[in-house]
């Protein structure tokens, strides 16, 4: 290779830039650390990307324009795969015509996220080849292999990436090259795209046959990497967890998996005789261990202890000693994040700690209305879960306390995954009614402030149709809608609650961080219109 | 080749310029030719909560992240964040905090980051046009006086004591 570019990139830029270089025509997804930063680098950069209502949409959206002949990228949180799930499966019977790549941004140690879910599960159970880079350069060398992988067998592609890959910078070095554009034209294959049982029955034969084959290719170690020196001591491991090995023990033998799903196990299991002993690292769930032992071959493991968290260099260290504790000494931990001074969301958590609200909470900026001085949420689970959440409380409880049950939600949560919550409530309307509270800060601030379809803005800040969500839910069938500054919240929560009825207060204020950039886009915005029409 | 890699610890709380400080650290070493790596945690870290992130460079640096009891720099923006980050350095490494700053009047509040960014570059063989050029490229054009200025007083700062 002719080094053309030396760069500093995190994880999320060289696979935004990769995604540009191979001809990706369009790129969606849903924010959530710590993907969110691909798309947003992507548009930067020149490429087409955009927000999607969430991750399902997004997927669904990806796989048109693969069907369509265009390469697609599709970028996600872990917990964002569970909600695209139900497309993803069918995705990998359906197969693409040009390349699909999935971007799933693993937590493990949950630095932002409500759970560490190991995505690897999602490759074997949907039957989709699954690739682990280990560092930036990785990033960007396995996305473009992502792409001819994907169109090499019509198959969309898992890509892996985990906190330490997406936001650590590390250097790529590359030749610039392109590959050259897919062009979309419309090609019908009835019995390949429409998923009725008689043909579904005929896909799931072809996914295992392309999996057969994938898994062929792989043991050629195309995407893996085999360091034999000192054989007394083997290491096999994949992503990020490959580099606290070599650093945890130089002199160790190594199998560095890149593609996880379908796994070489001839290359597995001749590694394995090329050592005295052979131990397994990875992060989180033991999802090599276990296929590895399932193929019968003999391997050492992590203690369950270190499932918890993510690994470095030490806790390598430590399990290669064949240690079952991750820590000598337990740490401290550090300061918490707080809502900022000045937060909107912080009138309205003092309100409901003071009307003792039994409060069924949702994700984003306002969840930290659990910390003290408010502890102003009772549950949180999912995005979304808040409405489902608060009508089970309301459903069951005795009536004195039903009436206390209040579902707060943000508005890029509502969009994402409040609005068939809203739907249920109108259907299946507790004896107490209930009562919903959207908190539109105009933004979505928790994963660094985004754009979605209720700001009216594109992901690139550019105008778009607004999506109403008073009319929404106007539409909708509730009895109440009413749009309130958090200042005027308490009165009209009041009287939402002495209510029998379906209320929706919708407490209305910019983000403090936001407000600014907000105002910034709207005067482009407008600068843009009064320009075009001196165009005209 | 050699295995040596200087390791560099910067915390403090969200807000305070810790992630803009390994990033000028980071380009600066990678300006100068070396292998780099940088990690952080952030997603929350704009609500104040604590905040880290590691800049290692060398020949060739494997693992993004510092090893606990190996960094030879610790530098930290709150004096409160240096008791739970203390077990990053190295017996042998050095800490750079807030307090290294307290005879000196900043040339802007928030400029502190680049100021210890001036202490540390006294310990460290990298050309001065490169941090200059480092923090430039990090920064919006309007803030690159009074940093270049706090990053003098941080440079000075060393030779005095
Ligand atoms: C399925 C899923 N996708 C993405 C995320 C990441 N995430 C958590 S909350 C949130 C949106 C927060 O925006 P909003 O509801 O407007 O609240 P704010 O942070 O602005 O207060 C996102 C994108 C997630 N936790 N789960
Ligand atoms: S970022 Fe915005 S919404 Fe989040 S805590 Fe700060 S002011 Fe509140």
């Amino acid at each position: 290779m002719k080094i053309a570019e030396r760069m500093l990139l995190s994880g999320n830029e060289a696979v935004a830039l990769a995604a540009l270089r191979s001809g990706v025509n369009l790129g969606v997804g849903y924010p959530g650390t710590p993907s969110t930063e691909i798309l947003e680098t992507l548009g930067e950069i020149g490429g087409r990307a955009q927000w999607s209502p969430n991750e399902k949409v997004a997927l669904e959206v990806a796989l048109g324009v693969s069907f369509s002949g265009g390469r697609a990228l599709a970028t996600m949180k872990h917990v964002g795969l569970n909600v695209a799930a139900d497309p993803l499966f069918t995705a990998a019977y359906t197969g693409v015509d040009s390349a699909l790549v999935i971007v799933s941004a693993d937590d493990p140690g949950m630095a932002s996220s409500q759970n560490e879910q190991d995505n690897r599960r999602y490759a074997e159970a949907a039957g989709l080849p699954m690739i682990e880079p280990a560092d930036s350069q990785e990033a960007y060398d396995f996305f473009m292999q992502a792409v001819k992988l994907s169109e090499r067998w019509n198959i969309p592609v898992l890509f892996r990436l985990t906190t330490r890959i997406c936001h650590s910078k590390t250097v790529v070095q590359c030749d610039g090259a392109t590959m050259p554009a897919a062009t979309p034209a419309f090609r019908r294959d009835i019995k390949g795209r429409v998923m009725i049982p008689g043909y579904a029955r005929l896909a799931h034969r072809r996914l295992r046959s392309k999996l057969a084959a994938i898994s062929e290719w792989n043991e050629e170690g195309e995407l893996s990497e085999t360091v034999l020196h000192d054989r007394s001591l083997g290491i096999i491991t994949s992503g990020v967890c490959a580099m606290h090995v070599r650093e945890a023990a130089p002199r160790a033998s190594m199998l560095k998996l890149g593609l996880t799903y379908p796994l070489p196990m001839r290359q597995i299991a001749e590694f394995i005789q090329n050592v005295e002993r052979c131990v397994v690292v990875e992060e989180g769930d033991p999802f090599l261990v276990d296929a590895i032992r399932a193929a019968g071959l003999k391997i050492d493991s992590k203690s369950e202890s270190f499932r918890f968290g993510e690994l470095n260099s030490e806790r390598v260290r430590l399990i290669l000693q064949g240690e079952e504790e991750p820590d000598a000494v337990p740490r401290k931990p550090g300061k918490p994040p707080q809502l900022c001074p000045g937060c909107p969301h912080r009138n309205v958590f003092q309100i409901l700690h003071d009307m003792d609200c039994i409060v069924s909470g949702d994700i984003g900026c306002y969840t930290l209305g659990v910390m003290p001085p408010f502890e102003a949420m009772d549950t949180c689970v999912c995005m979304g879960a808040s409405l489902g959440v608060g009508l089970g409380l309301r459903h069951s409880l005795p009536a004195d306390e039903a009436r206390r049950v209040v579902s707060v939600i943000g508005d890029s949560t509502f969009i994402h995954s409040g609005i068939t919550g809203l739907v249920e409530m109108v259907y299946n309307p507790p004896a107490t009614g209930h009562v919903v509270l959207i908190l539109d800060n105009g933004t979505t601030a928790m994963t660094g402030l985004q754009e979605h379809p209720a700001t009216g803005r594109t992901l690139d800040h550019h105008r778009t149709r607004q999506v109403s969500m008073e009319r929404l839910a106007e539409s909708i069938g509730l009895d109440s809608v009413e749009v309130v500054e958090p200042g005027a919240m308490e009165p009209a929560l009041t009287a939402a609650l002495a209510r029998n009825d379906l209320s929706l207060i919708i407490v209305r204020r910019p983000c403090v961080l936001a407000a600014g950039k907000i105002r910034q886009y709207e005067k482009a915005i407008a600068e843009d219109a009064a320009c075009a029409s001196c165009a005209e | 080749m050699n295995d040596i890699v200087t390791n560099v610890v910067f915390a403090g709380l969200g807000g305070q310029g810790v992630l803009k400080a390994s990033d000028i650290m980071a380009e600066a070493a990678f300006e100068s030719g070396f292998d780099v790596k940088k990690a952080e945690i952030h997603g929350m870290s704009q609500r104040g909560g604590s905040v880290t992130s590691d800049v290692r460079f060398g020949e060739r640096v494997y693992s993004p992240m510092a090893p606990v009891g190996g960094a030879d720099f610790l530098v930290v923006l709150s004096e409160d964040q240096i008791e739970i980050n203390q077990h990053y350095l190295a017996p042998s490494g050095k800490l750079l905090s807030e307090n290294d700053l307290r005879d000196v009047k900043l040339p802007h509040p928030k400029s502190g980051n680049v100021a210890l960014l001036g202490i540390l570059s006294t310990y460290l063989n990298l050309d001065e046009s490169i941090w200059l050029d480092a923090i430039r490229a990090n920064l919006p054009e309007k803030i690159h006086a009074v940093n270049l200025e706090a990053f003098a007083l941080g440079r000075s700062l060393n030779g005095a004591r």
